[in-house]
């Protein structure tokens, strides 16, 4: 295999392995609503917007490999994970509360799972959109060279 | 070989979801089931109000608000179900008023318990809900004016909805909901089994398998 062919299967293996944790993430994320009765909050939902179309716009990127799938999803990425980031500054109260936007309905600040004293819904959201943009990232500088 | 990758991958993620999904719903139902057998009063308190054949060997417990839409359309559809199997289902009511202050209703709700007119002064307010209780625009004083049809004494009801007791009472059936993990209303359980799926006609199979299990 020529070197050129190989940097590029590393590239969409790269990409793959994006679009994997982002299904991962909005499967996960579908298992809280509907499996375990959680109800998304408003903040929820916006972050939500953000990351269920990456499932399907870089799927569509893999087949054929397109590096410019970066250009459009990264834009989401970023806006999922300064939402991810305002959640978790309101849910740890560094914001507080009467700023929250939501007001009825489910509040944005109730703590549904709190895996090993951490790991709450909204810190598992900015996990998951660090890693995704770092990824997206890293893919960029990959393919730009 | 790319294709079969990715068919692959989306095979195994649907599949781990589902698994998952069949995981949780096995061990929630065993924890129900537990639940129901050791800690009956989780879901029914002596204060509880009631409907139907003491002795009923189907206990239907309805976590309920006075102000929720889906929860008046059910009423009916319940009293049918009890009507179609007399004296095999004891329908327990309790309360988890999630809508903004829904608390209100019930405080006018178990102060005309005091006047042995509950059922009547719930079904007024569900008749009615549409008035008050509107998502847009709740207005909570507007549920007086339709009250008398329940022939209510409306002067003692006002005195007796602030009695710290029918406080305790939201509370304590909030914190049951909370722990039965009852987080929309209706929530249906029938001998402490929860609806899987929610609907009519899941509540209406749910009660037919308790009938045919228990007589």
């Amino acid at each position: 295999m020529s070197q050129q062919a190989q940097l590029s299967d590393e590239n969409w293996t790269l990409l793959f392995l994006t679009w994997m944790i982002v299904t991962a993430a909005t499967l996960g994320s579908l298992f809280f609503s509907h499996v375990m009765a959680f109800a998304p909050c408003v903040l929820c939902w916006y972050q939500r917007i953000c990351l269920f179309p990456l499932v399907l716009i870089l799927a569509t990127g893999l087949f054929p490999f397109d590096k410019r799938v970066v250009n459009y999803s990264l834009p989401l990425a970023i806006a999922g994970w300064f939402t991810a980031l305002y959640h978790n500054l309101l849910y740890s109260k560094i914001i507080p509360q009467e700023l929250q936007p939501c007001s009825q309905g489910v509040s944005c600040t109730e703590k549904y799972i709190d895996l090993f004293g951490f790991l709450t819904i909204p810190m598992l959201s900015l996990l998951g959109f660090s890693t995704i943009i770092t990824l997206l990232f890293l893919l960029k500088k990959r393919t730009s060279r | 070989m790319k294709y079969k990758i990715f068919a692959g991958t989306c095979l195994a993620l649907i599949g781990i979801f589902l698994a998952t999904s069949f995981y949780y719903k096995a061990q929630q139902a065993e924890q129900y089931d537990a639940m129901a057998k050791n800690n009956l009063s989780t879901f029914v308190k002596a204060y509880s109000q009631t409907l139907g054949n003491a002795d009923a060997k189907v206990v239907l417990v309805e976590f309920m608000d006075p102000a929720c839409e889906t929860c008046a359309a059910f009423s009916p559809i319940v009293k049918q179900m009890m009507a179609e199997n007399p004296g095999k289902i004891k329908l327990v009511l309790r309360y988890a008023p999630f809508h903004d202050g829904a608390d209100y209703f019930v405080k006018i709700l178990e102060a005309a318990k005091n006047q042995g007119k509950y059922w009547e002064t719930l079904e007024v307010m569900f008749n009615s809900q549409s008035e008050w209780a509107s998502h847009h625009d709740p207005q909570p004083q507007k549920i007086w004016q339709f009250l008398p049809a329940a022939g209510l004494d409306l002067e003692r009801i006002k005195q007796e909805m602030h009695d710290p007791e029918i406080a305790k009472r939201i509370e304590q059936d909030l914190a049951d909901a909370n722990t039965l993990n009852v987080r929309k209303t209706p929530g249906f359980f029938v001998n402490g089994r929860p609806l899987e799926t929610f609907g009519a006609k899941q509540l209406y199979q749910l009660i037919q398998s308790e009938i045919k299990a228990n007589y």
